[in-house]
């Protein structure tokens, strides 16, 4: 439609011209962006895509679902509408985000499937090849795929065989990812593959020696470094690791990537490697302590990477307090360094010190079936999982209160909370969900909540 | 008899000692303060560049409750941060808390399985900057637990291995020998009755089932207070006159 066509139909209508530069740099920021928050391999595909390699990223997020829905809210946050598609090969999600409105995850078997309906668009062929396609009668990307490759090779060069095959998974595709000059790095150039792992820990200590010396000049520390291995058959293999405080130890820096080795696979040989600090923040030199007053607490910042960088950083967490009677709500894991929030300013929450707490909270409770005289006796026996426990001894009710200020249905919610003994001195945290007389307060049932030790 | 040991023996002892020290600093032991109890291990004390094992008894084999209240009460007393490696998250931090362990000293560690949380907590033991490791495994074989246990002996961390299992069943499993330098079996016992209706302060009995260098004995106690301390109850500490004349003469 011509623009002046459009702006009779429309009035007011505003024109710009088209800023293919603009877009490609806003799209490569967006490139820049992905690969700081999901992976180190992340590229602009074409003009309205990006494409990431979430190959050992998904789980950090959830999942791939979970990543999908990240990636998508998060730019939806920023004002960007965008479909995310995880797929097993970059070809195939290319085709499914652009011609497969509804659906998003694409299994490992399941590619023939999913593009074989897909219309010649789908595989990023030059625009020539599509009209030539169409007129002898090739309409989904099955019907090239049924054909002959010999014929379809000699009429219309290899270029369509090479895309068939990187839709379908059967050549691999590189992604080249975005890297950005500002930050501190080092590279290797390899004349001859190396491949063994010692060889490998051999380079990254002389890669960490390098990016040292530059984080140094800067006067910053590595909060994450990316290891790119670039091997000869194009593949990339990456290793991304993060550290908890900014640093530039040398001997730390290595062991955390050391750690990792054995997660790069050679292949045929790696003939470029490339360390990246891709997040770093300054670091300036401390004065160390004197010696005259106390010593100074041990520094487990070390060891909280190396364990981060082994199980995931989500999985290490200290327990804080939240101001809540609720059992179950009030505690609250926190990052590993995180200032203590007992004694941060602001914060008040401690845990009641005097009344009992079970050593084993069961999330949810567990329904038992009791006999207790009503309103506020404790029960006389209860069975739990097959087994009937007599009580000897008990001590409550201690009365908790929904918290009205956090939902409606806990306005007149009560639980009853009673450490009961039974005969072979085992203690059990039991509660009424309700207060024993009014019917609003909670359906009178009993649950087990924990186990004393 | 006379129980007295001669000064050649224990001469011979101290010499043993020494050849067994060989090369490994001296990392001191962390006395529980209960008279029998500290009486019962080697050098006083639970040793602290050193593994110990604690299962609970009867159903603690599975919810391990009572083994790491003994844990944490344990931990409470070492200085320094604690690492406390879990495969399943159901510990209730107010009832640490409530054993002496304050939540700002606590690192956890959620391990998606047991191997990785045996490398977890070798890589806890072997960081040497922390107070002690504390770990919640269900199978620990020989070379697992010799690992750790050379672990804690380099770098003077003390190792605690909380046994732990998915089925009351594979507890039969707390017979195997591991490398462990104590092994400890707690069980709740009835707590003493009160005055008025309510209950007392929770009784243990626990039981030293293995001990390097020294005999299985066992006791009753009871648990943890806020600071972390066992206490011998009440009437066992201030016992009758007539039994002490002959609880004197066995101890000489």
């Amino acid at each position: 439609m011509a623009a002046s066509q459009a702006q009779a139909l429309v009035p007011g209508l505003q024109v710009h011209d088209a800023d293919a530069a603009g877009d490609a740099a806003a799209l490569d920021r967006l490139a820049h962006w992905a690969q700081r928050h999901y992976a180190p391999v992340c590229a602009a595909d074409g003009p309205d895509g990006l494409a990431i390699e979430a190959t050992g990223a998904a789980h950090l997020k959830g999942g791939e679902a979970g990543f999908l829905a990240d990636l998508e809210a998060r730019l939806a946050a920023a004002g960007i509408r965008a479909r995310a598609v995880m797929a097993p090969t970059y070809g195939t999600a290319h085709a499914v985000a652009r011609f497969a409105p509804d659906l998003s995850i694409v299994a490992e078997g399941g590619i023939g499937r999913t593009i074989g309906d897909l219309p010649l668009a789908a595989l990023r062929l030059p625009d020539a090849l599509l009209p030539a396609l169409s007129r002898l009668g090739f309409q989904t990307i099955l019907d090239l795929e049924r054909q002959p490759r010999g014929p379809l090779t000699l009429r219309f060069g290899p270029d369509l065989g090479r895309r068939l095959d990187q839709a379908y998974g059967r050549s691999f595709e590189p992604i080249t990812p975005v890297i950005d000059q500002t930050l501190p790095r080092a590279e290797r150039l390899f004349a001859d593959p190396i491949g063994a792992p010692e060889t490998l820990a051999r380079y990254v200590a002389e890669l960490v020696t390098d990016l040292c010396l530059a984080l140094e000049r800067d006067g910053l520390g590595a909060r994450r470094l990316d290891l790119h291995c670039q091997r000869v058959d194009h593949r990339l293999e990456t290793v991304r690791v993060a550290t908890a405080r900014p640093l530039r130890d040398r001997r730390r820096l290595t062991r955390l990537l050391c750690d990792r080795i054995e997660t790069i696979a050679p292949g045929f040989g790696i003939e470029r490697m490339t360390l990246v600090a891709s997040i770093v923040d300054p670091l300036d030199w401390r004065a160390a302590p004197s010696g005259l007053g106390e010593a100074e607490a041990p520094d487990v910042s070390g060891l909280i990477d190396v364990l981060a960088n082994r199980i995931g950083r989500d999985r290490l967490y200290r327990l804080t307090a939240v101001e809540s009677d609720v059992p179950e709500r009030s505690v609250r894991r926190t990052a590993p360094l995180a200032p203590d929030s007992a004694t941060a300013p602001g914060s008040t929450a401690t845990w009641a010190s005097d009344w009992p707490r079970p050593a084993r909270l069961f999330r949810p409770p567990e329904p038992v079936q009791t006999l207790a005289l009503l309103p506020d006796n404790p029960p006389t026996h209860f069975t739990w999982r097959g087994v009937r426990r007599r009580i000897r001894r008990a001590d409550g009710p201690e009365r908790i209160h929904g918290e009205w200020a956090r939902s409606d249905a806990e306005l007149w919610a009560v639980r009853d909370y009673f450490q009961v003994e039974d005969e072979a001195g085992e203690r059990f945290w039991l509660f009424r969900a309700g207060d024993g007389e009014d019917a609003r307060t909670g359906p009178q049932t009993w649950f087990i909540h924990g186990k004393f030790g | 008899m006379n129980n007295r040991p001669a000064p050649e023996l224990a001469d011979l002892r101290t010499r043993i000692e020494r050849l067994e020290q060989t090369g490994r600093p001296d990392c001191g032991v962390l006395p529980f303060g209960v008279g029998p109890l500290d009486a019962a291990l080697p050098q006083g004390g639970l040793a602290r560049g050193a593994l110990h094992e604690v299962a609970g008894g009867g159903d603690g084999a599975v919810d391990g409750a009572v083994a790491a209240l003994f844990v944490a009460g344990i931990a409470a007393r070492l200085p320094g941060q604690i690492l406390w490696c879990v495969t399943r998250p159901d510990l209730f931090a107010p009832a640490l808390q409530q054993a002496g362990l304050d939540p700002g000293r606590v690192l956890y560690v959620e391990a998606g399985d047991e191997k990785s949380l045996l490398a977890c907590f070798e890589e806890g033991l072997r960081h040497g900057g922390i107070g002690a490791v504390v770990g919640e495994v269900a199978r620990l074989s020989m070379t697992a637990s010799r690992r750790l246990q050379l672990a804690a002996e380099t770098s003077g961390v003390m190792g605690l291995a909380v046994r732990r299992w998915r089925r009351a069943t594979d507890a039969a499993d707390f017979g195997q020998p591991t490398a462990a330098t104590t092994r400890w079996r707690v069980s709740p016992q009835p707590s003493s009755p009160l005055p008025a209706p309510g209950v007392g302060r929770p009784r243990w009995f626990v039981e030293l089932i293995r001990c390097r260098a020294g005999d299985c004995a066992d006791f009753t106690l009871e648990a943890c207070d806020e600071k972390g301390r066992l206490a011998l109850p009440a009437q066992l500490a201030d016992r009758p006159a007539v039994s002490a004349p002959r609880r004197r003469r066995a101890a000489a």
